[in-house]
């Protein structure tokens, strides 16, 4: 039976999920005072900041915190298990955080996700909520490649780029983390459910509150910080210029881990922020191998995916989609019927080489072709 | 003394008999008239005595009873005016009565006692050539259209004063009287003046579309921005149709007779197209009421029904179509009796890709993703699973608009013919559209189509419905391609019309 967090770092979960509503006032409203500073405080620092003179308010959370045995028996109700920063089992990469790194940390799936994240690396890949197509498909095939060369994946599930980089991770064999906002077996946003299951079965969702604790504004900042920390190297897909990806970017910074970005249009509002972080330093991340080689050196590995020969009409077809062209305008350009078009971009979309979306364009992915000429 | 005219109501798109009952005898003057006449048919009584005695004839000062048989079939209309004078003047003695017993009688009196028109007659004659009848005299505008029946005599009356001579016999027949109908087929004239493939520039894939959703009946759903081309597409479907038969031809004019909207009198309809306000009820879009009363659907039967914002419609009405999409037809129950009316259409259906039109792979698009996916999965609602056919278009270029001119629905209607004749051939008088999963498979896949559809089942997620549906579509574009094996290129083509907003 592996061990669970120790009962004081449980205390302090329950004192969390119990303060949250509080620690989200003084948090987000006061200015000077962010969640993870506050984190970093004892549990008699907490209650003194966060109530200087007492308060009714207080007195009651007090008195509603849920203890280490109550905690202990929603963890085996709910199928999560925890670890914590006295337990060997807790991801060295955390301890970096120094006093912020989370008492407890409480997950679901497989334990076996947070074994050697120091000496394997993990990549995290965070992004835009409201990601394009282009957004979508980069931070995919990026998780994809990543995955299959044996890197593990880290994000937050949110709707976007989070969610498309654990599916993409899926597609690979390493394990992929979410870290939640919320506890690790409340599901949000809702519309990830799907995905979230999926990422149990081979993965694991983490979290530093307990068990069906429901997220609040502080909690999304506040588990940024143990994405940054967990992972080698950071990676923004699409970010405007407000983004919380690039706070997390930040938070990497600091800690000394790798900070990478994709490179999105100019004139893109969606992407400003990530070309920004171009021109503060970050390494630029076009794809797999530019990740891999950041991790490892220069061509220490490689990204291995190769497609099928598209042939002469797949190889025009495609090289129309890279410019951007509908289909009626490949159509146009390549004097084709319709029904070729068409039959074409299906075979090219089952290889792999593009993705059709509802509005039906269609985007390459990154998936390399074979060398003109070679055998099928 | 009693005579018995024999005339029609029109229940539903159909006539049923009537028998106007009238008995004329001693008593207090008095004219009373059952047979659960609607109010139309109760001032019947007024007209007829108006029109008997303004034509000459004389209104007995006696007791009349007219009864109009079967007693509990709800009456409607003016039409059975001309009967009721008729059966009037013979139980009166004013007439010799024997031509009522061949003659099937409908119109409507004027006071003058001239003979209106009515609508519904293509209904009546059918229903008079069902029971045998040997002529039908209607009023005389009415007489080409009634002419399109065959197997009955038609008569044209025009005044009260007429049936003088057609009860001795001696009125001549109006010409059009075998029921040959108007020479050559009704879309061969009318197809130059019509909707035309050619005005839709640009948009290939569209077109494409067009052209599979009509060699097989396949319902579609176009989604694209305001101003795009879908509405104009849709409007064009109807002229790449094979052209009606002639059965089809006279059921659709008699539809639409029954509802006064017919085309004009003598010429057959062609092919409808009917494209309700989104607005539309469940009732005004099945049918229903009391009584009975056709819906869009009827009107759009062996036509096309097109819902333009396909969003903007209410569950009830789009859920209300499910059934009669299925079934080709549809029965309105009112308590102990049922009306069937037909209702065999194709559904084209349009929507903007998102609220403010733009599609959220645009940079232009404003909407929150909680907002687009609430939009999407209005539209995967009851009919995401009766649509075969799902094509996403844009805006067309400048270059596209200004360019050649496409093929026209003449070129495009041959193709879609010939395959439409392969199915019928190969599924005894149904289209592809209606084939199940087995007997798609039944005429053959080659390996590589198999392996094709296999791929497509396993990486684009296809539900067990998306499976069978991409496999009704290969095998009508490989009816379009005249192959008898359907190929990895008619499943990837098909794999393209997928329904890609979620559950399907």
């Amino acid at each position: 039976m592996s061990p669970t967090a120790c009962r004081p770092c449980l205390r302090r979960a329950g004192l969390l999920e119990a303060l949250s509503p509080l620690i989200e006032v003084v948090a987000m409203r006061q200015a000077g005072s962010s969640a993870p500073e506050l984190l970093a405080m004892s549990d008699d620092q907490l209650v003194r900041k966060l109530a200087p003179r007492g308060s009714p308010g207080m007195r009651r959370a007090l008195a509603r915190a849920a203890g280490p045995s109550v905690l202990e028996a929603r963890q085996r109700n709910s199928g999560v298990w925890s670890v914590c920063r006295h337990r060997d089992e807790y991801p060295e990469p955390l301890r970096d955080l120094g006093a912020e790194a989370p008492a407890a940390l409480f997950g679901r799936g497989h334990r076996d996700a947070l074994a050697d994240l120091a000496e394997r690396r993990a990549v995290a890949i965070v992004g835009a909520r409201r990601a394009s197509g282009y957004g979508r498909t980069v931070g995919r095939d990026l998780a994809r490649q990543l995955s299959v060369a044996g890197v593990r994946v880290i994000s937050g599930l949110a709707n976007g780029v989070d969610a498309a980089a654990h599916d993409g991770a899926l597609a690979g064999s390493a394990q992929t983390i979410a870290v939640l906002g919320s506890g690790a077996d409340r599901v949000y946003p809702r519309q990830q459910s799907g995905l979230y299951e999926r990422v149990l079965a081979s993965g694991a969702a983490l979290s530093e509150l307990p068990p069906g604790a429901p997220p609040r504004r502080w909690t999304f900042p506040a588990r940024n910080r143990i994405i940054a920390a967990l992972s080698a190297m950071t990676v923004v897909v699409a970010a405007a210029d407000r983004s919380g990806s690039l706070i997390t970017a930040e938070m990497a910074a600091d800690l000394g881990r790798e900070v990478g970005a994709v490179p999105g249009p100019v004139n893109a509002p969606s992407h400003a922020g990530a070309n920004r972080l171009l021109v503060d330093g970050a390494r630029v991340i076009r794809g797999g191998q530019d990740a891999l080689d950041a991790l490892f050196g220069p061509g220490e590995r490689a990204v291995a995916e190769v497609g099928p020969d598209p042939g002469i009409g797949g190889r025009a077809v495609l090289a129309e989609i890279e410019r951007g062209a509908t289909p009626d305008a490949v159509a146009a350009t390549l004097a084709l019927p319709p029904a070729e078009v068409s039959a074409g971009l299906a075979r090219l979309e089952l290889d792999g080489y593009v993705v059709g979306d509802a509005g039906g364009r269609y985007e390459r992915t990154s998936l390399d072709m074979p060398p003109p000429g070679s055998p099928e | 003394m009693l005579a018995v005219a024999h005339t029609f109501t029109l229940v539903g798109v159909g006539a049923r008999p009537v028998g106007a009952e009238v008995d004329v005898h001693r008593g207090l003057p008095a004219f009373s008239l059952v047979g659960l006449p609607d109010a139309a048919v109760r001032e019947s009584r007024e007209r007829v005595r108006a029109a008997i005695v303004n034509s000459g004839f004389e209104f007995p000062l006696r007791r009349i009873t007219a009864s109009l048989a079967p007693a509990d079939l709800r009456k409607a209309g003016p039409a059975l005016d001309l009967a009721i004078a008729a059966a009037l003047l013979a139980a009166s003695e004013q007439l010799d009565g024997a031509f009522l017993e061949t003659h099937r009688l409908a119109g409507e009196l004027a006071l003058d006692g001239s003979i209106r028109a009515v609508p519904g007659v293509i209904a009546m004659a059918e229903e008079g050539r069902k029971q045998g009848a040997e002529a039908i005299a209607v009023p005389g505008p009415n007489v080409a259209e009634a002419g399109l029946v065959g197997g009955l005599r038609v008569v044209g009356l025009n005044s009260l004063v007429d049936l003088r001579a057609l009860s001795s016999g001696e009125l001549p027949e109006a010409s059009a009287t075998n029921g040959a109908g108007p020479a050559g087929s009704p879309d061969g004239e009318e197809t130059s003046k019509g909707p035309d493939l050619a005005e839709l520039r640009g948009q290939p894939l569209l077109r494409r579309a067009l052209e599979v959703a009509a060699a097989g009946g396949h319902n579609m759903l176009i989604v694209g921005p305001p101003g795009a081309g879908k509405s104009l597409g849709a409007r064009r479907l109807p002229s790449i149709l094979p052209a009606l038969g002639r059965e089809e031809a006279i059921e659709v004019t008699r539809i639409a007779g029954v509802c006064g909207s017919g085309p004009p009198p003598g010429t057959l309809a062609r092919r409808p197209f009917r494209s309700p306000h989104h607005t539309i009820s469940a009732v005004g879009l099945v049918g229903g009421g009391l009584p009975p009363r056709p819906g869009e659907i009827t009107h759009a039967h062996l036509g096309v029904l097109f819902l333009d914002e396909l969003g903007e419609f209410s569950r009830q009405a789009l859920e209300a179509l499910r059934q009669p999409l299925e079934d080709g037809g549809i029965r309105l129950t009112r308590g102990v009796h049922a009306v069937d009316l037909p209702s065999r259409f194709m559904l084209v259906a349009a929507t903007n890709p998102c609220p403010c039109g733009h599609g959220e792979s645009s940079p232009r698009c404003s909407c929150a993703p909680a907002t687009i996916r609430r939009y999407h999965s209005r539209l995967s609602g009851p009919l995401a699973d009766r649509i075969d056919v799902a094509i996403a278009i844009a805006q067309p270029s400048a270059e596209a608009l200004a360019g050649d001119a496409g093929e026209t629905s003449a070129t495009v209607r041959e193709r879609v013919e010939a395959a439409r004749t392969r199915q019928l051939d190969r599924l005894e008088g149904r289209y592809n559209a209606q084939m199940s999963a087995a007997e798609c498979r039944a005429a053959g896949l080659t390996d590589s189509a198999e392996a094709a559809l296999a791929a497509g089942h396993a990486r684009l997620a296809l539900s067990g419905r998306g499976y069978e549906r991409v496999l009704r579509l290969s095998r009508t574009i490989a009816d379009l391609d005249s192959i008898e094996w359907v190929d990895a290129a008619h499943v990837g083509e098909a794999l393209t019309f997928r329904w890609r907003f979620g559950r399907s």
